[in-house]
């Protein structure tokens, strides 16, 4: 599989990764993966729980120290740039980390004053952020009093506050409703548009992957594929067509002989795929020799892509990456190299 | 320096404000000391003499209890890294281009500020045991209160940075920390107990910082006579020495700022 970038070249690149590698124990999380990211980009990393993701995303934020390879972040080293890293990137984490004895407003103003955001931009910018993420009106109630999606709001907000130029989102719809998701996506496009902001997110949700410009597909920490969500599906050949008919051998004879497609005869229909699919239809049911008596299109899902790349569904169930992180993390006596 | 200094107060503005919202903890942390104070004055003032000409329990046991609940502030300080940890807002902090030994030396700040306000509620109670006050105690006071509450700051963040639940912490807190406060001379006289607990106190660096606390009160109404007894109820005597303000409080700075020093290498490595 090749991996080698179409980054745009137009614009610049903020994230760019280079055998990137992490290792707990006898166990590799990542194993070297090169990617990079373009400002102003929505890029994904798709893969089920325990492929990675999450192990990337916690080196690229500089909490975690990867075992090999290199990587850059709004032009600083991960590892000796930390601090100009962590200053240049807002992060909201797949678990909640918000002080929930504070209010909201509360939580704002303590990031705010560990970036260092000046006392005139700051309290305009909550307000701004407060707004958009519409939680203007519970400002002054505790975090403890509010619903998952409002939190998951609350941290957008947060990791905005200290205009990073790329926004970290870890599985950030992960638990919420599909109301809520919806939103918080909504939100998440907004930003991208009015802040000329890159993202970088994780998810395992095929139909968020959608709306991302590229997204990377990850599986047992390696990238697997990586492209414009559209391209990654059409690579599987375009839309299934099943056409039913009365001769099923006489259409197969008939697809090949006239559009050199190759079909196969699957239940009661013949199945086909080809790009454009309802383009092509119109055009054959009035010229077909066989009389058509039922048509199907479906659009191949990300989900079919990843099947094809990987074997198995995404669905899968496997030990989340983040719990061994966790535990690792628990671990007492753990060489972390941070600062 | 700077992102140190932000660090610091950014910190510690948070543990206060933290603590200014939390009714329960406000309440715990003035009750205790009032109850403890109430309760074994009113209990043991009857059966206990006057342990010095002029020094009756009550006047003893209140410097101590000052002591006491000025130690257990500070080491709670850890608490507040493993209850950050558990809550997932530490994280928050780590990730953020705060340094860490800004964010120890700010939890530790803020853990003396708590200190410091309890030790002062405490000190305008005083008349009501019976306690007097002048300008020279309350001036005193001040400074050593956050001496002790710096240095036992370290000692809890220590080992916050390393412990992963609450649980586990309170377990240590009741294990470590309440016997070395019952030995460090807060209700009784380190000096005239038996050999064993002589030795064991006098090995415990907070038997210093209460004797530091009890000088300012008692100093000036114990007579020069029994001080220089080897009985004296303040004073800690080693080996014939009986120690003196300022070496009570350098024992315990010198051994807070290598704990304090100790915890920041500790959180950058364990977190």
């Amino acid at each position: 599989m090749n991996h080698e970038q179409k980054t745009p070249s137009v614009s610049e690149t903020v994230i760019s990764t280079a055998g990137l590698a992490r290792n707990f124990g006898h166990t590799q999380a990542v194993k070297g993966i090169s990617f990079s990211v373009a400002e102003g980009e929505v890029f994904g990393f798709l893969g089920p729980n325990g492929a990675g993701k999450t192990t990337t995303i916690s080196m690229l934020c500089t909490l975690l120290a990867p075992s090999a390879g290199e990587a850059t972040v709004a032009g600083f080293d991960i590892r000796s740039k930390r601090t100009e890293v962590r200053r240049s990137i807002g992060l909201v984490f797949q678990d909640p980390t918000l002080d929930e004895y504070l209010t909201a407003i509360q939580n704002l103003r303590f990031h705010a004053y560990a970036y260092g955001v000046p006392k005139r931009v700051r309290d305009e910018r909550i307000h701004e952020l407060l707004n958009l993420m519409e939680l203007w009106d519970r400002r002054n109630s505790s975090v403890r009093e509010f619903s998952g999606g409002m939190k998951r709001r609350l941290e957008i907000a947060r990791g905005l506050l200290h205009h990073p130029r790329i926004l970290f989102l870890d599985e950030p719809t992960l638990g919420l409703d599909p109301q809520t998701r919806h939103r918080i996506w909504k939100y998440v496009l907004d930003l991208r548009r009015r802040e000329s902001l890159t993202i970088f997110l994780t998810t395992h949700y095929m139909d968020e992957a959608e709306n991302c410009d590229r997204i990377a597909i990850i599986d047992e920490g390696e990238i697997v594929a990586l492209d414009r969500p559209e391209l990654l599906k059409n690579s599987l050949g375009g839309d299934v067509v099943t056409i039913r008919v009365e001769n099923g051998e006489g259409a197969v004879a008939e697809l090949f002989a006239r559009y050199e497609l190759s079909a196969s005869i699957e239940g009661d229909g013949v199945c086909f795929k080809l790009p454009g699919a309802e383009e092509f239809l119109p055009g054959l049911m009035r010229s077909f020799s066989c009389e058509i008596l039922g048509v199907t299109i479906r659009r191949p899902t990300l989900d079919d892509v990843f099947l094809s790349l990987t074997g198995h569904s995404i669905r899968d169930d496997r030990p989340a990456t983040g719990q061994q992180l966790r535990r690792y993390l628990n671990t007492p006596g753990m060489k972390s190299q941070l600062n | 320096m700077r992102q140190s200094l932000r660090g610091i107060w950014v910190i510690a503005y948070r543990e206060l404000l933290r603590f200014s919202r939390e009714r329960s903890r406000l309440a715990s942390t003035l009750g205790m000391p009032i109850i403890f104070m109430v309760v074994f004055s009113e209990g043991l003032k009857r059966q206990i003499g006057a342990l010095a000409v002029g020094v009756d329990f009550v006047k003893f046991m209140y410097p101590g209890i000052i002591a006491m609940s000025v130690f257990i502030n500070a080491i709670f300080s850890g608490l507040s890294v493993v209850w950050d940890r558990e809550i997932g807002f530490l994280k928050e902090v780590l990730v953020s281009p705060l340094n860490r030994s800004g964010v120890v030396l700010g939890k530790a700040l803020g853990a003396s500020v708590i200190a410091l306000f309890q030790a002062l509620v405490m000190l305008a109670l005083a008349p009501l045991f019976g306690v007097p006050l002048s300008l020279r105690i309350v001036l005193e006071l001040i400074p050593i209160v956050i001496v002790l509450a710096f240095s036992l700051a370290g000692f809890g963040l220590l080992i916050g940075s390393r412990m992963r639940s609450q649980q586990g912490f309170q377990v240590l807190v009741q294990m470590v920390v309440f016997p070395l406060t019952f030995l460090a001379g807060v209700f009784f006289p380190v000096n005239n107990v038996p050999r064993w607990m002589e030795i064991v106190s006098k090995l415990n660096p907070l038997t210093y910082g209460v004797d530091a606390i009890r000088r300012i009160f008692l100093v000036g109404e114990i007579s020069a006579a029994s001080r220089n007894s080897g009985h004296s109820i303040i004073g800690v005597t080693v080996f014939g020495h009986t120690t003196t303000t300022i070496e009570d409080v350098a024992l315990v700075g010198l051994l807070g700022a290598a704990l304090l020093i100790g915890a920041i290498f500790s959180f950058n490595r364990h977190t």
